[in-house]
């Protein structure tokens, strides 16, 4: 993939996700902090179908923005043809084990699987 | 000191103090980005003991119910006020929005794309870093 | 035929009865047998208009000559003198010793530059990354034929790249650059400044291939915009606006 369309897609990522993050706070602090955080109250929100599409695509889009900020500090540290390889694999593979967890996360407790 | 390159190194980029507020920003960018991913991930993990039922998250709530954790969590807040202001800033800068129009230079040479309204972008994401993690204190001590 | 019996005595390039002093701080470094940079310190006379060059020159006429510095027109024209003073990047020509407000004055080598011994340093991968960018007007009709006219421009057209060809091509920007200061394959900030002088010229066509070359991992993208560049550039070249530009046109900002 070139340079421009990963970066492309490091600007997408960041402007998408600063609006759905800006709506998860809110949920929270409307909800009252500490009451948002309360089992039943975490749970209602993850069986809403909606907002837990809304995480898992904050999930996806903060991991693709997060590990790919990773990469490029990463790539500017040290150079090398080996190096860089890892560093950009080992940044797709904990990009991709991350939305994995966070996933079962939510599909599970979505489901009702709790 | 390296024989062969003579690069500054991680010292060197990371010092803040030479360059003016524009270096300072790039410098909190990088530590605020790092800083969110490790936030990012602990909350992953944080939010998955819901599996583990009401006694499992309950208990896990309670590690980060503390003094510490709110406080971690209000850097947390500045760190993502910081991070958005700031990136909305150098992403316009990066489109070519606001650096200024190329025309002939006369000295002293003050670079036009070193302009107040990105001081005045970068001076208000950290006023606001500050004010919103100032209110998350409020919201998190104040129950 | 007369002959020259002695060598004249040389004229001080500075008046030694000045008042003023300061201490002049010079790295020295051999890389063939040295295995870190030790400081050699003078005090040197100095007057409102001594500049750090006319400083280290002296020393090197009356205290040690063996210091090494690369410079040239004395003018800030020729790019050849750039070295850290008082920690930042800057023409020791350009520089005057009463405009840095210090009584000790210490002088560095450039930063990520190899260097050669003492304040001389190595400048091929400026200039490879220089001529990578294909820093020459590309046109698909290569040949001019006699009869044909040189290419006009307006002054509106030659206003956009005019600032990005005053490049001396000193290294100062690449030096005080932080990406520069950890990656060695990082085009830089003069390369890339002067990838846009050329993609803004209303007679050139190599926009798209010049693009291509930039759009690397260790290209254009490596730019943050933290702008320490554009504020050490002694000609006012601006990098730090040549490159976001220039990245307008990957972003599709500007066509």
């Amino acid at each position: 993939m070139r340079e421009s369309t990963i970066m492309k897609i490091h600007y997408g990522t960041a402007l998408a996700a600063v609006a759905l993050v800006a709506v998860h706070i809110l949920m929270r602090l409307t909800q009252g902090f500490a009451e948002s955080l309360e089992y039943e109250s975490v749970l209602a929100n993850y069986k809403f179908i909606p907002y837990a599409a809304m995480l898992e695509l904050i999930l996806i889009l903060l991991a693709v923005h997060g590990f790919n900020g990773l990469r490029v500090i990463l790539l500017e540290l040290k150079q090398g043809r080996s190096y860089e390889k890892a560093v950009s694999y080992g940044c797709l593979a904990a990009m991709i084990a991350l939305i994995a967890y966070g996933s079962r996360t939510i599909i599970m407790t979505n489901m009702g699987m709790v | 000191m390296t024989q062969d390159e003579h690069k500054e190194g991680i010292k060197g980029m990371v010092n803040p103090g030479r360059y003016g507020i524009e270096r300072v920003a790039y410098w909190l960018m990088r530590l605020s980005g790092l800083g969110l991913l490790a936030y990012f991930i602990g909350h992953i993990y944080e939010t998955s003991n819901i599996l583990r039922g009401q006694v499992g998250w309950t208990e896990f709530l309670e590690l980060t119910q503390t003094t510490e954790g709110h406080a971690i969590l209000a850097i947390v807040i500045a760190m993502c006020v910081f991070h958005t202001v700031n990136g909305i800033r150098v992403m316009l800068g990066h489109g070519g929005i606001g650096v200024g129009k190329p025309a002939r230079p006369d000295y002293p040479y003050d670079p036009a794309s070193q302009n107040y309204r990105h001081k005045i972008g970068i001076y208000s994401a950290i006023v606001l870093a500050a004010v919103a993690m100032m209110y998350g204190l409020a919201v998190m001590f104040g129950e | 035929m007369a002959q020259v019996s002695g060598i004249a005595d040389e004229q001080t390039s500075t008046p030694l009865s000045s008042s003023n002093t300061i201490l002049l701080r010079i790295s020295r470094f051999n890389p063939e047998h040295d295995d870190s940079s030790q400081f050699m310190e003078f005090t040197v006379p100095y007057e409102r208009w001594t500049t750090v060059l006319e400083a280290i020159l002296d020393v090197k006429k009356h205290f040690d000559h063996s210091v090494a510095v690369r410079y040239s027109c004395r003018q800030a024209t020729c790019g050849s003198c750039g070295m850290m003073i008082n920690g930042k990047p800057r023409l020791a020509c350009f520089t005057k010793i009463s405009e840095l407000n210090s009584n000790v004055v210490t002088v560095e080598p450039m930063n990520n530059f190899p260097i050669i011994r003492d304040l001389a340093v190595k400048f091929e991968r400026l200039f490879d990354t220089h001529q990578k960018i294909k820093p020459y007007l590309i046109r698909d009709d290569s040949e001019l034929v006699s009869d044909e006219r040189e290419f006009l421009q307006s002054p509106e057209e030659v206003e956009q790249y005019i600032q990005f060809a005053n490049c001396i091509k000193c290294g100062l920007c690449n030096s005080a650059c932080p990406t520069m200061a950890t990656d060695s394959s990082f085009v830089g900030p003069q390369a890339l400044a002067q990838a846009y002088r050329y993609v803004a010229d209303s007679r050139d066509k190599g926009k798209d291939s010049r693009l291509k070359i930039i759009d690397d991992s260790h290209g254009i993208w490596r730019c943050h915009f933290a702008g320490s560049c554009s504020q050490v550039c002694p000609k006012g070249v601006d990098p730090a606006m040549g490159i976001q530009l220039l990245r307008g046109y990957l972003l599709g900002f500007r066509s």
